[in-house]
């Protein structure tokens, strides 16, 4: 019989084994040696810390008392893990490339940092995982126990607590020890990974060894062990749909979300290609280790006696056969179990439990931020090992208070049922954009308090939380929330049961309520990166330094790393890049490097979000960028405004422009005028002197010659009147002295009037009229009126160049106006003089007429003054000019 | 989708698209094998089958999908460049 020394010693020995592959593959990476490290199979092997001592052991319990239905438990991680291209090469990526320390980070990271959200998922992952240590630390304690029971040295109840505690205290030392001496190194742990390796090798090599000594050596053979399993009480396939299903979508599930599965799927990853290994690896390491599940199981069964515990036949097989070394070495095998899954789950949980509590806690605590205060890396490390020595205890304290036995075994997958509820939120995260944060919260609260109160409490039986009779008669006495049969689903197994309500409602409600709430921009952006992550990642965003200052990053390292470790790596960061002294260039590869050493200590997050304040950030914020925005909207607004400005400066620059031109153009106007007024008055002026004198001067005149002479005198005297009976009328239009006299008429007597007063009932001009529609009744001042249309047709009359001249008069009624055009064949006006015709003075080139070019200037202020207008109408082939008198004037200077 | 990869070409080069009915494999093939290991399910239906050709049953299909999925892996091998669109391109 193996005596219990022995298998202390053994056990010491193998503890100092590890220790010292875990010390040599921490050296190794650390002086960048070791490939060998990073190899796929490590990373495959490291996986293995799915089979936990409760399937190294109670795998062929399960199977002793259901058959193949263990087999379900390996089934999901196989179909997970043969489809990493559809979620695990997804989480790989994002986990690479968002710096994602934990489960809890991954999620608070997709919702937008929301760390109400990874506190949470924190809580609910220590409340599922802290049955599961216990589960562990019962595992090493029973398989102690059964040494001492054949060593005949058993110390009871008594000595079981206290192997349950050392065995407790050793990990946490082991898990404080290389779980938390190398912060800096983004996460990684080298040689705790190396350990659970070596361990998964360990634990493998034990049942296969069992297994083919129960085969060969116990049975004798393959078709004798077949036929043993024939005839044990498992000969049937007794499985229901229900349990089959359940419980290998459970176990998916568990897989993604267990958090210590996440911590060496994705934060231990060192290379995206070690998934194309681990794809087929993994499933034929966990087909290796269900391979004699069965034959053991069956086997044990016939030859150990009935009270025999089937969780145990792994040990107790070899023991009952005196191969005690065989023994030892399945004993070494759930050692191996149990105490992988307590290192790497404690170190998930304390790094989670450090990151989103402690820290958040520490930092509001201290004030501030923490630039200012202290020496954080001490904290951080504290707050990590505390966490750890923590969890461990929270184990071993439900071990003692739960008092061991059936009660834990089942709480295996009661814990799985816990962290399956991540499974909505992670999934809805990576695959759909629309999931939120609000939704994310709603699906896990429900399903976590659907999971507590239909499995978690009443796996206690009857306790204070929830008594006997509430399970029997449901919550309120209501039958339809009886925690094991809700909504009436009866008969259903208790496990399948809470993993369909739990899942169901979860996702149900994280559907609903994200449908129904709006993302935080953050959150949307986070959603992009995480769902399109293909589309754009590669790795992390690097920095582009340069504005960097080296010493305001030696400063801030200091604080955080410790004065010594900075300098040595600044020291080295300079050497390495050639320079002397301790202030190395602020590189993008060395402040990858920096950000690298600070996110072991203070989270990934953290140690970016304090190099980009220094940088001045290559990577931003939403925050920043919506401050940025704003500013850039404004500036643009600015610039619009201005440019508006600049526009209507530009406009009235232009007008200015204009109105000089025109101004100048009237000063010639004005010039030639005054020349030719003197002119036009020197002319008659000069004749009737000239006549006059002549009748003074001139004896014996004949009747006949002085009136000739005298007529003369008298038409030069009536022109200059009539000169001057123009300038005095246009004056005193101008200056709105005029009396008007309002009449009532009709449109075609007025033009009748004027075109017989203008003359041109003349055969060589011919007068276009339609008169049919100038039957239109009018109000205004019908003499001032016939007075324009004299002028513009007189006009027309004279200066009308064409070979056949013809004037058009055109009327028309618009609105409350009537509108008349005039528009004869010759050639127009130039464009150039248009906007000159109507000033006063104003004549257009050398006329043959020779009027005084104050007729259109009297016709604009008549127009005015009756409230109407007249202007050049141009593109008619000819002058045209249209006249628009309001059909009743005093009504239209009423609306005025 | 950017416009860059609307202008991708109609048809890509052998190798791409070999390794992307690659990728379309090791989709499938977990909802393949959720298929076969529920096949004793149905055998249960009239009388539950035996164990031990259960057992066989498993691990024959549970080794056959070890193996392809190494075989789909391999192939997915240089994929890192080629294999981001093939969800987006419409399955060339």
């Amino acid at each position: 019989m193996a005596s219990l020394n022995v298998l202390v010693l053994v056990c010491l020995i193998y503890v100092i084994f590890l220790f010292a592959v875990a010390f040599a593959a921490d050296r190794a990476a650390l002086h960048g040696r070791g490939a060998w490290l990073r190899s796929p199979i490590v990373y495959t092997l490291s996986l293995s810390i799915y089979c936990t001592a409760w399937t190294f052991y109670g795998a062929v319990g399960f199977a002793a008392r259901s058959g193949l239905e263990y087999v379900t438990i390996y089934l999901g991680p196989t179909l997970v893990m043969i489809g990493w291209w559809w979620t695990l090469r997804k989480m790989v990526r994002i986990g690479r490339s968002q710096r994602i320390t934990s489960i809890a980070d991954l999620i608070s990271s997709r919702y937008g940092k929301s760390n109400s959200l990874a506190v949470f998922v924190t809580v609910l992952a220590v409340i599922g995982t802290t049955p599961y240590i216990a589960l562990q630390l019962q595992s090493v304690t029973l398989s102690f126990s059964i040494f001492a029971e054949t060593d005949m040295i058993s110390g009871g109840p008594s000595s079981q607590q206290s192997t349950a505690f050392w065995v407790a205290s050793g990990l946490a030392v082991f898990t404080i020890l290389f779980g938390t001496r190398n912060l800096d190194a983004n996460e990684r742990h080298h040689g705790v990974v190396m350990a659970i390796a070596l361990e998964a090798v360990v634990k493998l090599f034990a049942l296969l060894a069992v297994g083919v000594f129960v085969v060969w050596g116990l049975s004798g053979g393959v078709a004798e062990t077949l036929a043993q399993i024939d005839a044990s009480p498992i000969s049937q396939f007794e499985v229901t749909n229900s349990r089959w299903i359940g419980l290998t979508m459970l176990s998916a599930a568990a897989f993604i979300c267990l958090p210590r599965m996440f911590q060496v799927m994705v934060v231990e990853n060192e290379d995206e290609g070690h998934l194309r290994t681990a794809s087929w690896a993994f499933p034929a390491y966990l087909m290796a280790m269900s391979l004699f599940v069965v034959p053991i199981a069956a086997v044990g069964l016939e030859r150990l006696p009935a009270d025999a515990n089937p969780d145990l036949f792994v040990l107790t097989l070899p023991l009952q056969e005196g191969r005690d070394g065989l023994a030892i070495l399945s004993f070494l095998g759930g050692f191996s179990s149990a105490t992988s899954m307590v290192i790497v789950a404690a170190i998930a949980l304390s790094t989670m439990v450090s990151n989103h509590i402690v820290m958040p806690i520490w930092l509001w605590m201290s004030g501030e931020s923490a630039m200012v205060s202290g020496d954080v890396r001490s904290v951080a490390l504290l707050a990590r090992r505390l966490s750890i020595a923590g969890i461990v205890f929270l184990g071993y304290l439900y071990f003692r208070v739960s008092g061991g036995g059936a009660a834990l075994a089942a709480i295996g997958l009661i814990s799985f049922v816990g962290v399956a509820q991540f499974l909505p939120s992670l999934m809805g995260g990576l695959f759909w954009r629309g999931a939120n944060r609000v939704g994310a919260i709603a699906g896990l609260v429900v399903g976590a308090m659907v999971w507590m109160y239909s499995l978690f409490l009443p796996s206690f039986g009857d306790t204070v939380f929830l008594p006997q009779q509430v399970i029997e008669n449901g919550l309120f006495g209501l039958s339809w929330l009886r925690p094991q049969a809700l909504f009436g689903a009866e008969g259903l197994d208790p496990i399948v049961h809470a993993v369909m309500w739990s899942l169901l409602l979860n996702t149900f409600v994280f559907f609903v309520v994200s449908l129904l709430s709006f993302p935080r921009p953050i959150e949307r952006l986070q959603g992009a990166q995480f769902v399109n992550v293909f589309q754009h990642s590669g790795t992390a965003g690097s920095w582009s330094g340069g504005l960097a200052q080296s010493e305001d990053l030696l400063i801030m390292s200091q604080r955080i790393m410790g004065a010594s470790e900075a300098q040595a790596l600044f020291a080295g960061a300079a050497r390495h890049q050639g320079i002397a002294g301790l202030l190395p260039e602020p590189t993008p590869d060395f402040l990858q490097q920096l950000e690298r050493e600070l996110s072991g200590s203070v989270g990934a997050a953290t140690a970016h979000a304090m190099i980009s304040q220094i940088v001045g950030g290559a990577t931003v914020s939403v925050e920043d960028l919506m401050a940025v925005a704003d500013e850039t909207a404004q500036i643009m607004e600015y610039s619009s405004r201005l440019e508006a400005k600049t526009e209507e400066q530009a406009r009235t620059a232009r007008q200015l422009r204009e109105a000089n031109e025109k101004l100048t153009q009237l000063s010639v106007q004005k010039d030639a005028f005054l020349s030719q007024i003197s002119h036009e008055l020197r002319t008659p002026m000069t004749s009737i002197r000239a006549f006059s004198e002549i009748m003074r001067d001139t004896e014996g005149l004949t009747e006949d010659e002085q009136n000739k002479y005298s007529s003369i005198i008298h038409d030069e005297a009536v022109r200059l009147t009539r000169l001057l009976d123009d300038l005095l009328d246009l004056s005193v239009l101008e200056n709105a002295q005029v009396v008007l006299n309002w009449q009532t008429g009709n449109l075609s007597e007025v033009l009748d009037r004027a075109i017989s007063a203008a003359g041109v009932n003349e055969p060589g001009f011919k007068v276009d009229r339609i008169r049919a529609k100038e039957q239109l009744e009018l109000r205004s001042d019908l003499d001032r009126l016939a007075q324009v249309f004299i002028n513009v047709i007189s006009n027309a009359r004279k200066y009308c160049d064409a070979s056949d001249p013809v004037l058009r008069i055109r009327s028309k009624q618009s609105g409350g106006n009537l509108i008349v055009d005039f528009i004869d064949n010759g050639s127009g006006i130039p464009t150039d003089k248009q906007a000159l015709i109507f000033e006063k003075f104003s004549r257009i080139g050398e006329t043959k007429a020779g009027g005084a070019g104050l007729g259109l200037a009297i016709c604009r202020e008549v127009m005015a003054r009756l409230s109407g207008t007249i202007t050049y109408l141009p593109g008619q082939n000819g002058a045209a000019f249209r006249v628009t008198i309001p059909i009743d004037v005093e009504a239209a200077k009423a609306a005025e | 989708m950017s416009p860059k990869q609307r202008r991708m070409p109609v048809f890509v080069e052998r190798k791409t698209y070999r390794r992307r009915r690659m990728a379309d494999g090791a989709r499938m093939l977990p909802i393949l094998g959720a298929l076969l290991f529920c096949m004793p399910l149905l055998w249960a239906v009239s009388s539950p089958p035996k164990t031990t050709v259960t057992m066989f049953y498993l691990f024959l299909v549970w080794i056959a999908l070890s193996v392809t999925s190494a075989i789909i892996s391999r192939h997915l091998h240089d994929d890192d460049n080629g294999s981001q669109s093939d969800a987006e391109n419409g399955g060339r």
